[in-house]
């Protein structure tokens, strides 16, 4: 009888009354995450969607109006034009990086010393990243100098520094570590055996590449690419510290709307643009995940 | 290109193979020497399996015949003619991988015709031969699955199709099994060597498992140290070994201590002649199989240099391995089942020597079971 009772109490003290599942307790962990990501995520999202449907009359779509107008849609032509710019430039140049790592040895310096420096410059944006480019290429810069005084004038056909181009520039030196870091797990993930089989079968480097690790590769590295898109699409401080005069892309855009003490200042009208960003971004990041799961399943 | 394909397809049964030849292959990486000057002769439709530990030169010398890395000297002939330069892709020497080898983003079938893609093959003919190699490896079933969606042995399959698909003069087997649990190595092992007789090509298998190696191979090639220890037939290699290494790196053996006189060695008051010509009398060590060591009966209360205490029994199946103290040293026997049932742990037995010839290894303590 004792036997019985115990077992009795052994099988039901695990578990909660009621016949619900007790929550595991390696989620308690994740819990000031999830309620971090609800604030600061989940939050400004709702007010922006709520924002962008409701105007002075109410619920309607008048705010999203605003997409038709002009300067809106070139705004977002040039954040597209900017972000595919630089993500390609550092999709591909990233790759070239990445490769040069994993060629070499996979405990040596060089790939220590390239990962480091590649995880803290991927992080180096916004105001400081634009006065380092001020500082170095500005127009008082002493890089600009040194290369003035030695007859190579950058400037001479304006100061593109700072509007797009410059853009372009700076945010291509943040892509290129996020796609070496990005990148490595990928080609990581290629075995020599691929190659030797593809020689032992016939095959050549070109065929190598063209019919293995090309096609192997190519979901990682068009995920990254879109990773960098959006990375760029949604950047914000290093072009505001950088361009200081009108909104020539969308994230400037709305933080204009948002913040003017003129005409154009409508939250409104800010959250629909927010919005449209949001919505480009969750696309992106959607299109990411599939190809990163198909590269994961590929080169695990 | 399409007749030399089709020769090799299901069904052929004649011996298509070519004779290989390593002649004095050297190579370094470094300070370490892999292979000191390997020189082995394949018959045409033979399969040699190379054996030995880590390091001792087996795969170096496997992939210095695929053309994935260069001899430093020696030379490498495929049906007479020398391919030491030529680059791995012009060889026709098919490869089978330890594992993880199979195109993850292709098909079964995509991967086995891939070789015959390489070569130009009309998409129509690869499908076939792809189909057919499938049907050969007992995966014709599997043609539209992907590696991750195989076993480890179907993908082993697989591989074996692949490198067949294209005919090869030369099959090269890089330690295929070893990633595979006990019970589909030895299905796959039969499966190999099944199929190598049907297509005929001469085959070179790399394992540092002695089963696998004596029980796939026409000749095994036992080697320490970039050389080749010994060559022959398995059954040779284990009742005749050539060298001490050999003898302890193939099959379990007794280490026992005796003493060298007169072209024979005294172990426990047993003479055994010796398979060496240069020991030199005195104290030796020397090598004798379990199988060697018989039980001439009980013998409790009796004393004697053979005579000794059942300490413990490994059932083997068929047989068992017992292991008896005889107070200074531990011998092990291999027994009938129903024989070693009959001596359990505690008896007291008395073993015989039988007086075969026996190794010597003169450098090391005795005791020891290899």
């Amino acid at each position: 009888m004792t036997a019985v009772l115990e077992k009795s109490f052994v099988d039901t003290a695990g578990r909660p009354t009621g016949g619900g599942r007790r929550l595991p307790s390696q989620w308690l962990a994740v819990i000031p995450f999830f309620f971090y990501l609800g604030i600061f995520l989940l939050l400004p999202t709702l007010i922006v969607v709520g924002g962008a449907f409701f105007d002075r009359n109410g619920l309607g779509f008048s705010n999203l109006l605003i997409m038709n107008k002009p300067f809106v849609i070139s705004a977002y032509l040039n954040s597209v034009i900017l972000a595919a710019i630089t993500a390609i430039a550092g999709a591909v140049l990233g790759a070239v990086l990445a490769y040069a790592v994993v060629s070499g040895n996979p405990n040596g310096v060089f790939r220590r010393l390239v990962t480091s420096a590649c995880g803290v410059l991927a992080q180096f944006g916004g105001v400081t990243l634009a006065f380092a480019f001020i500082a170095t290429i500005g127009s008082a810069g002493f890089v600009y100098l040194w290369l003035k005084q030695h007859g190579l004038d950058v400037y001479a056909h304006g100061l593109w520094l700072y509007d797009l181009r410059g853009l372009e520039l700076v945010y291509t030196y943040f892509q290129i570590p996020l796609m070496v870091l990005v990148f490595l797990p990928a080609l990581d993930g290629i075995r020599p055996q691929w190659r030797e089989a593809t020689e032992s079968l016939g095959g050549n480097t070109w065929q190598y590449w063209r019919y293995v690790a090309g096609p192997l590769l190519a979901p990682a590295f068009f995920g990254a690419t879109l990773l960098l898109f959006a990375n760029a699409f949604s950047a914000y401080a290093t072009a505001a510290a950088l361009v200081n005069q009108g909104s020539v892309i969308a994230s400037l855009l709305i933080a204009n709307t948002m913040t003017s003490e003129v005409g154009l200042h409508d939250p409104g009208i800010a959250s629909a643009l927010a919005l449209v960003m949001v919505v480009m971004v969750a696309t992106v990041m959607v299109l990411y995940t599939v190809l990163q799961r198909r590269t994961a399943r590929w080169l695990r | 290109m399409t007749a030399t394909i089709a020769a090799a397809g299901t069904g052929t049964t004649a011996r298509a193979g070519v004779e290989v030849r390593l002649e004095n292959l050297r190579r370094r990486y470094g300070p370490i020497t892999a292979l000191d000057g390997l020189s082995l002769t394949m018959a045409p439709g033979e399969l040699v399996a190379l054996l030995g530990p880590s390091g001792c030169g087996k795969t170096t010398a496997l992939r210095l015949l695929a053309g994935l890395e260069d001899a430093d000297e020696g030379r490498i002939l495929v049906d007479g003619h020398d391919v030491t330069g030529q680059p791995a892709n012009k060889r026709g020497v098919g490869m089978v991988f330890q594992a993880y080898s199979l195109f993850p983003h292709m098909t079964a079938w995509q991967n086995v015709a891939f070789g015959l893609q390489m070569r130009r093959v009309h998409a129509a003919e690869r499908r076939q031969r792809a189909g057919e190699m499938l049907e050969l490896v007992g995966l014709s079933g599997y043609a539209n699955r992907f590696a991750h969606q195989l076993s480890g042995g179907q993908q082993q399959r697989v591989a074996l199709a692949r490198a067949l698909a294209i005919n090869p003069k030369v099959l090269l087997l890089d330690e295929p099994l070893s990633a595979l649990d006990a019970k589909v190595r030895a299905r796959l092992r039969d499966e190999i060597r099944r199929v190598q007789l049907e297509v005929g090509t001469t085959t070179l298998f790399v394992t540092h498992d002695q089963e696998e190696a004596l029980a796939i191979a026409d000749r095994v090639g036992v080697m320490q140290s970039g050389r080749l220890e010994q060559l022959g037939p398995p059954t040779t290699i284990y009742s005749r070994p050539a060298s001490a290494f050999v003898a302890e790196f193939v099959g379990l053996t007794n280490r026992l201590p005796g003493t060298v006189a007169r072209g024979a060695v005294d172990v426990r008051g047993t003479r055994l002649p010796l398979v060496q010509t240069d020991v030199p009398d005195g104290p030796a060590i020397a090598l004798i199989r379990p199988e060697a060591v018989s039980v001439l009966g009980d013998a409790n209360g009796a004393s004697g240099p053979l005579v000794g205490t059942v300490i413990a029994t490994v059932f083997l199946g068929a047989t068992s391995r017992v292991t008896v103290d005889l107070g200074d040293v531990t011998v092990l026997t291999q027994l009938a089942t129903s024989e070693a049932a009959a001596h359990p742990a505690g008896t007291r037995i008395r073993l015989a020597i039988r007086p075969d010839p026996v190794l010597i290894a003169r450098d090391q303590p005795a005791g020891e079971h290899r």
